[in-house]
């Protein structure tokens, strides 16, 4: 089962559910935690286990080879996102703007124009007992996070392919990257805080989630403060609320210094295991 | 014209209510514009009532005709994203993989395919409290190129404040350090940006001050909730020297600024406008002011 951990805005405790949750869940079985959050990737900060693996994560990007190239200018002409451009006499590639198509590559008249690979990030793989962790970390200023999360997921089909219970810690919003890491999950679980900020991004991740077709519930991070807007969409909506995370200062506390919250929050570890309850029961 | 940007690498940091404050501090002498465009929040602070809304198209996506398609499967063999769906003989392109590259329409021999723009979003030109004008949008469930949307936002606010002479454009940022954030950026005079010491606000600032360097832009850093951390609260000053970078002050952990959402407000507002952190507040938008060269008076 993959489950899709997501919210529609960031900084609402989706990497501390996501950590505690698959820390606790790794007690009694093997979990795989993919971090697909790239261009902020906070899971190892965490989870500290013993590295397995470390890999450079690649995209393809036209390169050009001066000799034969006609000056046709069919390459600009072709790229939709102004990747690549005829500059005088020289065809410039600008590669954090490249989406890897293909598409000047294969047109060009003279093949001027073969494909390489280029970094545009890392890879991470580290493992504590019973718990998996895949991250992957974009490189500063590249644009494109989704072929990094392609490439990730495609880590773990390779690398770890017996795994059988997978949560995925979705990148915050609604665009591209996080429908990447939303379209191939069995179920989502959005995090949000009972505030307006936080209902007002919980209405467009919904919208997300059913415009995928996907199955969903809703966790409640800092439960207390605020008002009882997103209890009460949730209910007018039918979306089950498993677990609501309490407001504690000392919460705060114990993630700021980066350290698991359950095993020192009772009440933590009682939702979480609501939690866990609930995602085994589906 | 100056240009303040707001950013805090991660979300929850308290950037927009904080944006918000500064809007309300500047008045009617700002133009506002959220390039926030995934968690677009500044609205619910900010009492807008819409002037002008347009459709924002950004991007493209294939379609086939079904009439003209001969089945020949070039489509499927040059696209890179998985987007083209078949069974052999039926064509179809599946919307929310395509990538709008255009490879399928320039090499279908029988010219079945199409590329039609994408509806990115929505975007509204709004009056606000503060009696200043605000630029927002709406970006479109899983929209590409939301990079774009922030840039439209973005020059939107410039236009609007070259034609009615506004000094100072501000701008709640994106969050992150990818696409959106870049657009953000470009064009401006000055950075903020909003901090938390916890282990993952300390990695964010050093990421996207990695990104700064890259634009060669000044800025200075507010540390949010600071007492909740010493250790990392001191890290974050040591770094801030060491950088270079302005310490524009620091707000305590204070559950008001929720209190002052749920009322749709800010802190800067009654029954909060005497608190401390009210008051921090104020001091931080004085020190952004003399940073960007820039007063209100
Ligand atoms: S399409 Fe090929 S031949 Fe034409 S300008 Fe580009 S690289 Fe040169
Ligand atoms: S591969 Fe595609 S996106 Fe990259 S430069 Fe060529 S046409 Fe543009
Ligand atoms: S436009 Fe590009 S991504 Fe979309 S279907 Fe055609 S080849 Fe694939
Ligand atoms: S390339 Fe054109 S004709 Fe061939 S299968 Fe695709 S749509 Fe049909």
């Amino acid at each position: 089962m993959k489950i899709t951990i997501a919210s529609g805005k960031g900084g609402t405790g989706k990497t501390t559910l996501s950590t505690n949750l698959a820390a606790l869940w790794a007690e009694k079985r093997h979990i795989t935690l993919l971090d697909l959050d790239v261009e902020e990737p906070n899971s190892g900060l965490f989870l500290k286990g013993t590295p397995i693996n470390r890999e450079i994560l690649e995209k393809f990007i036209p390169e050009w080879h001066a000799d034969k190239c006609r000056l046709c200018g069919l390459c600009q002409e072709v790229c939709e996102f102004n990747a690549i451009m005829k500059l005088g006499t020289e065809i410039m590639v600008f590669p954090e703007l490249c989406h890897s198509c293909h598409a000047c590559s294969g047109l060009c008249p003279t093949g001027s124009l073969p494909m390489v690979a280029r970094e545009m990030g890392e890879l991470y793989h580290y493992r504590m007992d019973n718990l998996d962790v895949v991250e992957g970390r974009l490189a500063v200023g590249e644009e494109q996070a989704v072929p990094a999360i392609k490439k990730v997921k495609e880590y773990q089909k390779r690398e770890i392919p017996d795994a059988d219970l997978i949560l995925m810690d979705s990148p915050p919003g609604t665009s591209c990257p996080v429908i990447e890491t939303v379209k191939d999950a069995d179920f989502v679980i959005l995090i949000t805080e009972p505030t307006p900020f936080g209902l007002h991004d919980l209405k467009l991740a919904v919208e997300t989630v059913r415009g995928l077709d996907k199955e969903m519930a809703v966790v409640i991070n800092r439960h207390g403060i605020g008002d009882d807007g997103v209890e009460n969409y949730c209910s007018d909506e039918g979306l089950q609320i498993p677990a609501r995370i309490p407001q504690d200062l000392n919460i705060a506390k114990t993630y700021s210094a980066g350290k698991l919250i359950y095993p020192v929050h009772p009440g933590m570890k009682e939702e979480l295991s609501h939690l866990i309850v609930f995602l085994e029961s589906l | 014209m100056k240009e303040i940007v707001v950013l805090s690498g991660k979300g929850g940091t308290g950037k927009t209510s904080l944006t918000a404050s500064f809007a309300l501090l500047a008045g009617s002498s700002a133009v506002v514009a959220d390039c926030d465009v995934d968690a677009s929040d500044m609205h619910l602070l900010m009492g807008p009532v819409v002037k002008q809304k347009e459709l924002f198209y950004s991007g493209k996506e294939a379609v086939i005709d079904q009439e003209a398609c001969i089945s020949c499967s070039r489509c499927l063999e040059v696209c890179r994203f998985d987007a083209v769906l078949s069974d052999g003989t039926h064509f179809e392109i599946e919307p929310v993989s395509c990538e709008g590259c255009g490879y399928c329409a320039r090499v279908c021999p029988a010219d079945a395919i199409s590329m039609k723009p994408s509806l990115a979003g929505e975007l509204y030109i709004s009056e606000v409290r503060s009696g200043a004008h605000m630029v927002h949008a709406r970006l479109g469930i899983g929209a590409e190129n939301s990079g774009k949307l922030v840039a439209r936002v973005k020059n939107e606010a410039k236009t609007l404040a070259t034609r009615d002479s506004k000094a100072l454009v501000l701008v709640d940022g994106s969050p992150g350090i990818g696409c959106p954030v870049v657009s953000s950026l470009s064009g401006a005079d000055y950075i903020v940006i909003v901090t938390e010491p916890t282990i993952s606000g300390w990695h964010d600032l050093k990421r996207l001050r990695e990104l700064l360097g890259k634009f060669r832009l000044p800025s200075g850093c507010v540390i949010n909730k600071a007492d909740l951390n010493d250790e990392y609260a001191d890290k974050i000053r040591k770094y801030l020297e060491e950088e270079k970078m302005d310490m524009l002050g620091t707000l305590p952990y204070d559950e008001n600024f929720t209190a002052a959402m749920v009322q749709g407000k800010t802190i800067l507002e009654e029954p909060f406008s005497e608190s401390e952190t009210a008051e921090n507040v104020r001091g931080i938008w004085q020190k952004i002011q003399a940073a960007v060269g820039w007063s209100k008076e």
